[in-house]
């Protein structure tokens, strides 16, 4: 079968891939017939209550660390090269906390919501169940995901441990109009605020602005539909779709409606980006497209020559994933790689497109465009007009090299 | 004339058809929520409210704190994270005025937080890390008295509260830009 290049340095063709993959499999090598293995013979294991993966396929989060100060106060990555598809397990979702995960008993908690309104009022967790409730899958990102791209070197490092800071799930809730309207707004809807407030020891607080609240901000109550992971805010978190992970307050506790925002230390102090003229921005919320190649991705390492899937993740706090071109010469050629995911607003794309390996070194890159024209930008165009300083809201073009001996790990290209 | 308005009315049953598909897709979920909400709120008292401290000071609690008594708090309570003069790195609460614009910034209470009340409603809910919300009101304002004059802001014989706590200028009080809009997100 002859191969088509559709870009540089082995992209081919989805379709002739299939092709492929159909010849593939009617040659290949036959493995000496095994009579019975172990497990065709007598009972497995019964029904169990709560599932566990096989113990063959069992993932864990990476960068599991916390502060020099306080382990409570950390992260984790979702290790993004070893999953499919665009849903993260609730166990693999990434974790970010100041003061480390409460346990909280639902029938004690409340979430009040106060400030400038016509009645101030308080849920209990049971009331807010009987609420019309919303499912939609979104993603979460840290605005602090792939900061160690902004550094002077590139670290050796594996897709997860660079922006793992991301993952992915169904969200449930309640739609936090439906609160504000019950308690009767009187602040201004284009102008007002709101500062959420979280019930774990450091009561994280942050301000957002109404008209994002007012949009389409929720009181989510299950992920991937079962309730909250204690790690992910149990049992309500505030979230806020598009928007860097911080303002989505988990363990959500209070809403108070304001006309100003409060500048807590979270959106002053932290999360505001340095200008080179010593300026910060402040509020800069909404997450950027950005893309990354998940597989063959850093630290792996290509065991042959031979065909292999490019496969990633793209994303955009501002809209849907309109495309994905992918690179395997560094950016001289592109080409469209297959979305397989239905595009839908705020909902990341699993990306596709066939690779012949043909021994020689490579330069992998992807690059998303939204449904608003906003294209994922080079990493030196991304890194342009900040200080050298800033770290938040990175989002340039991940690179992969591929060596000789089939090594992968990040670069700056 | 009628055959106009006739023509119209035509024209606008003919958009909400063709608009139909994403309305019902995506907005009706939310238009019959709000008929059908079970508007199971109760009334909250005072008691339930979680106020945030901001620059205009509004909620600020009773009591006060001097940077004397400030001193001796941090020296117990903060010092082992923040260095006895706060400039533990990783964790520096002084220092870093004039470095912002450089390579080398450094961001601090002083060099970088543009409001007082920050720091006051900050230590009130997250501090000392480990023994969160132990300090009383007047505690909370003694240790932001202190760090304040740590960084030079205010004098050694300045105490802070409700009334006082607000008008402290902070070095970097316009150093801060605002995105420009917030744009409703909704589709």
């Amino acid at each position: 079968m002859q191969e088509t290049p559709i870009a540089g340095n082995g992209l081919l063709s989805r379709r002739l891939y299939l092709r492929l993959a159909a010849a593939g499999a009617g040659s290949a090598v036959l493995l000496p017939a095994i009579a019975n293995e172990p497990w065709e013979r007598g009972s497995g294991q019964p029904p169990s209550g709560y599932g566990e993966p096989s113990r063959f396929a069992r993932l864990t989060r990476e960068r599991v660390g916390g502060h020099p100060f306080g382990p409570a106060a950390g992260s984790s990555s979702t290790p993004l090269q070893h999953l499919n598809g665009v849903l993260t397990p609730n166990s693999l979702h990434f974790e970010r906390h100041h003061s480390g995960i409460p346990d909280i008993d639902p029938v004690r908690h409340r979430l009040t919501v106060h400030g400038r309104v016509r009645r101030p009022l308080r849920f209990s967790h049971e009331s807010l169940l009987r609420y019309p409730l919303t499912s939609r899958v979104m993603f979460l990102e840290c605005s602090g995901n792939s900061y160690q791209n902004t550094g002077a070197e590139a670290p050796d490092l594996t897709a997860g441990q660079l922006s793992g800071l991301l993952s992915c799930a169904e969200w449930t809730g309640v739609p936090l109009s439906l609160l504000l309207e019950e308690a009767g707004m009187l602040a201004d809807a284009a102008s007002g605020w709101l500062v959420a407030v979280g019930a774990d020891a450091s009561g994280n607080n942050r301000s957002l602005p109404l008209p994002i609240a007012l949009g389409d901000a929720m009181v989510a109550l299950y992920q991937n539909g079962e309730p909250l992971r204690p790690a992910q805010g149990y049992p309500m978190r505030l979230f806020v779709p598009g928007c860097e992970g911080n303002v989505s307050i988990k363990w959500l506790k209070a809403l108070e409606v304001r006309d100003q925002p409060a500048h807590t230390r979270e959106e002053t102090s932290k999360y505001t980006d340095l200008l080179p003229d010593g300026s910060a921005r402040q509020f800069t919320l909404r997450m950027e497209v950005k893309s990354i190649i998940t597989s063959p991705s850093g630290r792996m390492r290509l065991p042959e020559r031979g065909v292999y899937e490019i496969s990633g993740l793209a994303w955009s706090g501002s809209g849907a994933i309109r495309r994905v071109e992918v690179s395997a010469d560094g950016g001289r050629s592109w080409t469209d790689a297959d979305l397989q995911t239905e595009a839908a607003a705020l909902r990341p794309v699993r990306f596709r497109i066939p690779w012949r390996y043909a021994g020689a070194p490579a330069l992998l890159m992807s690059r998303a465009t939204d449904d608003t024209g906003a294209v994922q930008p080079s990493r030196d165009a991304a890194l342009a007009g900040q200080s050298v300083q800033t770290f938040y809201h990175y989002n340039g073009i991940q690179s992969w090299r591929v060596d000789e001996q089939g090594r992968v790990s990040n670069a700056f290209a | 004339m009628r055959l106009r308005e006739l023509w119209r009315a035509l024209l606008a049953f003919l958009g909400v058809l063709l608009a139909a598909p994403t309305a019902l897709g995506q907005d009706l979920g939310q238009d019959l929520g709000a008929g059908l909400s079970a508007r199971l709120g109760v009334t909250a008292t005072a008691a339930d409210y979680v106020p945030t401290i901001g620059p205009d000071g509004e909620g600020l609690p009773a009591g006060r704190g001097t940077v004397a008594e400030g001193a001796q708090i941090y020296t117990r309570a903060c010092a082992g994270c923040h260095g006895l003069g706060g400039e533990l790195p990783g964790n520096a609460l002084v220092g870093g005025v004039g470095t912002l614009s450089t390579s080398a910034a450094r961001r601090t209470v002083g060099s970088y937080w543009p409001f007082a009340t920050t720091l006051f409603d900050y230590v009130r809910r997250a501090m000392p890390y480990g023994n969160e919300k132990s300090l009383s009101d007047a505690e909370v304002y003694a240790v932001t008295a202190y760090v304040l004059h740590l960084n030079g802001i205010i004098d050694a014989d300045s105490s802070l509260d409700a009334a006082t706590l607000p008008q402290v200028r902070m070095p970097n009080r316009d150093g801060f830009v605002s995105a420009p809009a917030f744009q409703p997100y909704s589709r």
